[in-house]
């Protein structure tokens, strides 16, 4: 009876050690918390070119992150990606008149998205449109219109 | 010239055999998993001598396994400057590969060879067939609950070893080459995704417990009964565990990341 109980014990300890380690993997490790704070609001925004961002990369104000990419679509009309952004409850008084411009983390680094404040006393809300937006800088292009400058400008 | 193609038959066929005598025993294996919940004693102890005694021999393999990464991988990203990057490194080798691939390495040597020896002498010492005399089947009072102990540590153990793995890289990584240890947790959260990372992980520790569980127990109970045959069960359960648990992560890692 003794031998069946610590068994028991042990058994108990070594399946709530692994439950635990899974525990920390999740929360210390991996990005699971984030999942919890679902309950964003909305905002589209539409770019010309997204170059390399993905779905939830982050979104950033002033460095700060404020949010994440929730979807990302192509239009139809105007051939623009379509960039649903999700924001925190928290971060509610973003002005309507903000810009977003898609930067690069360092020189290789991933891709976000940089809000900058406007000045329109009005927030924006769940479901509105970001008007004022900057394309990703795609190296090749820019090299590109520097060659092209610069040969123009030898003649 | 037709003895050698006759072998090669026989050999094909035997072969065929074998396994298929393998699936008919993981049928009748899982058809008894179901009655093991009226008997959880039985689980309760199989999961002491499957998993809890390799607890010890997992935590230690974890914590250097993860030491070493922390040593090399620092060596390679200092050269680019990105040693905070430690943290991404040694977690998402040790959540998606090392973590699940080497803990079944081991627990297939641990475990797996004392289930087949164990198996295996039970029959030769005509314990298995002691029980069919009782009309009780050895399948479900034996096997079953020994596959499912397996089942379940194998998860657990893979989830030990990341947990302690990163924690031994943070150990060589913040206290011994100077990396901040705020970079290091952060950068991991970042990049370290719960479902396409650790879940992932999880999922592949799963099927490695499956399968290293079943060759072992079918090792066991198809095992010669003779000392020398016993013996060369557990060689083949540690062989073919080996080979099964690298295939099928090839084949794992090409679904779950092979498509970036």
């Amino acid at each position: 009876m003794m031998q069946n109980k610590s068994t028991e014990i042990t058994v108990g300890m070594f399946v709530a050690a692994g439950i635990v380690a899974l525990f920390m993997l999740a929360m210390k490790v991996s990005n699971f918390s984030e999942f919890n704070d679902d309950s964003g609001y909305q905002v589209t925004a539409e770019f010309e070119n997204i170059g390399g961002l993905k779905v939830r990369s982050p979104v950033t104000m002033a460095g700060v992150r404020v949010g994440r990419v929730s979807d990302i679509s192509l239009s139809s009309d105007t051939y623009n990606a379509v960039v649903t952004l999700s924001l925190y409850n928290n971060f509610d008084v973003i002005p309507t008149d903000t810009a977003a411009s898609i930067y690069t983390a360092g020189l290789l680094g991933e891709q976000y998205i940089g809000l900058e404040a406007g000045a329109e006393e009005e927030f924006l809300q769940n479901g509105d449109v970001i008007d004022l937006t900057q394309p990703a800088l795609v190296l090749e292009q820019v090299i590109g219109q520097f060659l092209f400058s610069k040969a123009e400008g030898d003649e | 010239m037709i003895e050698t193609i006759r072998s090669l038959g026989r050999w094909g066929l035997g072969t065929f055999e074998r396994l298929g005598r393998g699936h008919l025993f993981l049928f009748r294996t899982l058809a008894g998993v179901p009655e093991i919940f009226l008997r959880l004693s039985l689980l309760v102890h199989q999961l002491f001598s499957v998993g809890v005694l390799s607890v010890f021999l997992i935590l230690i393999s974890g914590l250097f396994v993860g030491m070493v990464l922390g040593l090399q991988g620092y060596n390679t990203l200092v050269d680019f400057g990105a040693e905070e990057s430690l943290g991404v490194l040694v977690s998402l080798s040790l959540v998606r590969e090392l973590g699940p691939v080497v803990s079944a390495l081991l627990f297939a040597g641990r475990a797996g060879s004392a289930l087949t020896a164990e198996i295996g002498l039970m029959k030769s010492t005509e314990q298995l067939s002691g029980m069919e005399m009782m009309a009780v089947d050895p399948i479900h009072r034996v096997i079953a609950p020994r596959f499912l102990a397996g089942l379940i540590s194998m998860p657990l153990l893979a989830a030990l070893f990341s947990a302690v793995g990163i924690f031994g890289g943070f150990l060589v990584g913040h206290g011994l080459l100077g990396v901040d240890d705020g970079a290091f947790w952060s950068q991991m959260q970042v990049k370290t995704d719960w479902y396409d990372d650790v879940l992932n992980g999880v999922i592949k520790s799963i099927v490695f417990g499956f399968v290293v569980t079943w060759i072992a127990l079918f090792e066991g109970y198809d095992a010669t009964p003779t000392s020398e045959g016993v013996g060369r069960a557990t060689t083949r359960t540690v062989v073919h565990s080996a080979f099964a648990i690298l295939g099928l992560d090839f084949v794992l890692t090409a679904l779950m990341f092979g498509e970036g």
